[in-house]
């Protein structure tokens, strides 16, 4: 990893020190970060400006802070996911928070008890915070009603996956220094993809131009409301974008579904060097992963270490929720919580 | 291939695509028309190459059958391409576009390569080859549209099976929308025509057949036809037969709406009552259907709703035909009688010869964006030489077809091919 001349140059934004209660206003209005939706521009540079911060700290031998000293972090998560969760595991971790862990196998879910009921539950344990995954769009919200704590999405079946868009963004700016006037293509399966919906609306809020390609059956309806240029063609999709960001395709959606089997779908839509050569000469390629191999993106071209930022998201990833816990927690504190 | 030139002089050239019908001559040279027209060798024969004496004969480009069984791979004790070649070339008809349905189906590229290759070893009429739309022809997973349109497939389709389930039509054809590609629908919604042997009515009844209301039809072409309107891309229906079915064609035609149709001469040229009897050579799918769907078919030709002409050839051997009517299998020959019956057409005074054709030429060629159907200066000598006028009656054991199974035996027609010509090659000659 090469030093990031970007930091160099830039005033580094202070790791937060507990607000005394009632003290100045928190720098994020926001009780949770349920989604893309509704946050503005200087708001996401706020959490941006933070993760940077906390990269810095993450690389260093020392990585402990005590920010969250006394907080507890519970990860709920209904969908399995070992990367996300022991991405925010580790972020709670690493500002000293207690962190438990919950996932479906273990969960009273499996013994009939509601969502909700799940909910009043654990809320009555007083968590502070809340990393909530689960596989149906607006799950995360419906359970944020019910807690007092802080909620986290950290994925909502097709909705949003708000910490994950952060990262792509935090990636790029590191990068390219900003987002405005980029042009980033989003590449596979967007129709199923909360990653997508929150990149698309954090990119736009940003300031670049999104540019989706999927062939038709990979494309939510009505996709021409989303403000986005279309493509069906990865040559033409890819032409002149500074960012190329493949989307992950489910095994079940590649062998007759949605598109016909996976040769066919590598051939026309997997990502290789011919049509990367489309997009522009330091263009960077992106993957939220576990990445397919073979199906959305040439092996070789994912190893490419010129080219690929696959690895840096997954650091960007810890540092963008340190900076989410964080900033929630100076909400809290500001209110007295 | 090197064929040289070959002059076809003293010919009526008729062109459906530009509706010339004059006399004049044309010439070959290899595989392609060099020249044609009214003033071509007026000074008499050219010194160079062959040349053939048309006697004021019709020289027209050579038929596409657009619906074809070949049955090779898998069945090929009922046809082979060898074999339906054959036909197709004694009825003037040059190219083929062969079905799916084989054992295994062309639902991927090794099959349609498979037949590719087995067509260019035979060399006679040309084979182009549908892909499935589904997977093993059950209408659940599309197919590798893309890799088999690269490969050579013309069009998709799945054999005679309807795409019932939604989801899955409307997905093939926004999938197949990114590549062009054409879905051909087999119009007949399935559970009513479930276990139905002929068409719902008084003959079916009085026979004791199980009916297929003709409705059926109809009601799966309007679904069909809202799906394309929201999923995009290209839908043609095959062998449509009823009034209402291509009423609703028609309409969605003039909404603008990316769709064609194709009917079979069984279905012009014969009604229910040819099944009387119990006569299993006229069993076919969908069925033959009564006096007032037949007019109506004849009127949509004319008016341009029906696109296309094909046999819709399906060889059935004895074993699968000499049974009750119950048992026996869907299907006729026709790729050899295909053009006498279209004539039938221009002879009853429906069609002029250029229309006539256009629907077993030009039509075809554009639907499926082929090479031939044409007269023009470097496009393929596909061609066909056939008197217009000759009487002569069918006799199904005169056909080339390996299977006889033809619903016209006996029947008298006019007019009949005379010479066959593939990419500049005679490979059939008759009587001139």
């Amino acid at each position: 990893m090469p030093a990031c001349p970007l930091l160099s140059g830039l005033a580094m934004p202070q790791i937060s020190e507990p607000l005394s209660p009632a003290a100045a206003k928190p720098r994020f209005a926001h009780r949770h970060l349920l989604g893309i939706e509704g946050l503005k521009a200087p708001e996401i540079a706020t959490i941006l400006d933070l993760a940077d911060a906390y990269v810095a700290q993450n690389r260093q031998p020392q990585k402990k802070s005590d920010r969250l000293k006394g907080r507890t972090v519970m990860n709920l998560f209904f969908e399995n996911s070992t990367r996300t969760q022991m991405s925010f595991e580790l972020a709670a971790k690493r500002m000293s928070a207690d962190v438990v862990n919950m996932s479906v196998s273990s969960s009273s879910i499996k013994k009939g008890e509601t969502l909700i009921d799940t909910a009043m539950t654990l809320n009555a344990m007083h968590p502070d915070a809340i990393v909530i995954r689960h596989s149906e769009s607006g799950a995360v919200k419906l359970l944020s009603e019910k807690v007092n704590a802080a909620v986290l999405n950290a994925g909502d079946g097709a909705h949003e996956h708000p910490t994950q868009a952060l990262l792509d963004a935090l990636t790029i700016r590191r990068r390219k220094g900003a987002l405005a006037g980029l042009t980033v293509a989003i590449c596979g399966d967007v129709a199923h993809s909360r990653v997508a919906r929150s990149n698309i609306l954090l990119l736009h809020v940003m300031g670049a131009r999104v540019r989706v390609v999927a062939p038709p059956t990979l494309l939510p309806a009505a996709i021409d409301r989303f403000g986005v240029e279309v493509a069906t063609d990865m040559r033409s999709g890819l032409q002149g974008v500074d960012i190329v960001m493949m989307l992950r395709l489910q095994l079940e959606r590649m062998q007759g579904s949605f598109v016909p089997s996976i040769r066919e779908y590598f051939h026309f839509f997997g990502l290789t060097r011919d049509k990367l050569s489309h997009a522009k000469p330091d263009a960077l390629i992106m993957h939220p992963g576990p990445m397919n191999r073979g199906v959305e993106i040439d092996s070789e071209l994912a190893d490419d270490i010129d080219r690929s930022v696959i690895r840096e998201q997954v650091e960007m990833g810890v540092a963008v929720r340190m900076a989410c816990l964080d900033l929630l927690m100076e909400y809290r504190e500001a209110a007295g919580e | 291939m090197s064929n040289g030139r070959v002059a076809y002089l003293n010919a009526r050239l008729i062109d459906p695509a530009t509706g010339l019908d004059v006399m004049g001559a044309l010439l070959t040279e290899d595989e392609r028309i060099v020249d044609f027209g009214p003033h071509l060798f007026r000074g008499g024969a050219p010194s160079v190459g062959k040349s053939v004496d048309c006697k004021g004969l019709c020289l027209a480009p050579g038929l596409i059958d657009m619906r074809v069984q070949i049955c090779e791979p898998g069945e090929e004790h009922k046809e082979t391409i060898e074999s339906a070649g054959r036909a197709a070339l004694a009825g003037g008809v040059t190219a083929m576009v062969a079905l799916p349905g084989t054992t295994p189906p062309i639902d991927d590229v090794s099959v349609l390569e498979f037949v590719a290759r087995r067509a260019r070893e035979k060399a006679l009429a040309k084979v182009y080859c549908y892909g499935a739309i589904t997977k093993n022809l059950e209408g659940r997973e599309m197919t590798e549209f893309g890799l088999m349109l690269e490969a050579g497939a013309v069009a998709f389709a799945d054999a005679g099976h309807c795409v019932a389930d939604a989801v899955v039509l409307k997905r093939a054809l926004e999938y197949g929308g990114v590549f062009g590609a054409l879905l051909v629908q087999h119009p007949e919604e399935p559970t009513l025509a479930r276990g139905g042997l002929a068409t719902q009515g008084e003959l079916a009844a009085r026979l004791g057949l199980a009916g297929i209301p003709p409705q059926a039809e109809v009601i799966q072409i309007e679904r069909d036809l809202r799906l394309l309107e929201m999923a995009g891309g290209r839908l043609h229906f095959s062998r449509v037969t009823t009034l209402d079915g291509l009423a609703a064609i028609r309409a969605a035609k003039r909404r603008g709406l990316k769709v064609t149709c194709d009917t079979a001469p069984h279905y012009f040229a014969l009604n229910e009552t040819a099944i009387g009897d119990y006569r299993t050579f006229a069993k076919v799918s969908p069925p033959l259907r009564g006096e007032t769907d037949r007019q109506a078919l004849i009127e949509g030709i004319k008016d341009g709703t029906v696109d296309a002409i094909a046999s819709d050839h399906a060889p059935q051997d004895q074993d699968s035909k000499r049974l009750p009517f119950a048992s026996a299998a869907f299907g006729v020959i026709g790729v050899e009688t295909l053009l006498p019956l279209v004539l039938e057409l221009v002879h009853n005074g429906h069609l002029s010869m250029t229309e006539a054709l256009a629907k077993v030429t030009l039509r075809p060629a554009e639907l499926l964006k082929l090479p031939g159907g044409r007269l023009k200066k470097g496009a393929p000598a596909d061609l066909v030489l056939f008197d217009p006028d000759i009487p002569w009656v069918i006799q199904e054991d005169a056909l080339l077809s390996k299977s006889k199974n033809s619903a016209f035996g006996g029947r008298p027609v006019q007019g009949k091919a005379r010479m066959t010509v593939v990419d500049g090659r005679i490979l059939f000659r008759e009587g001139v």
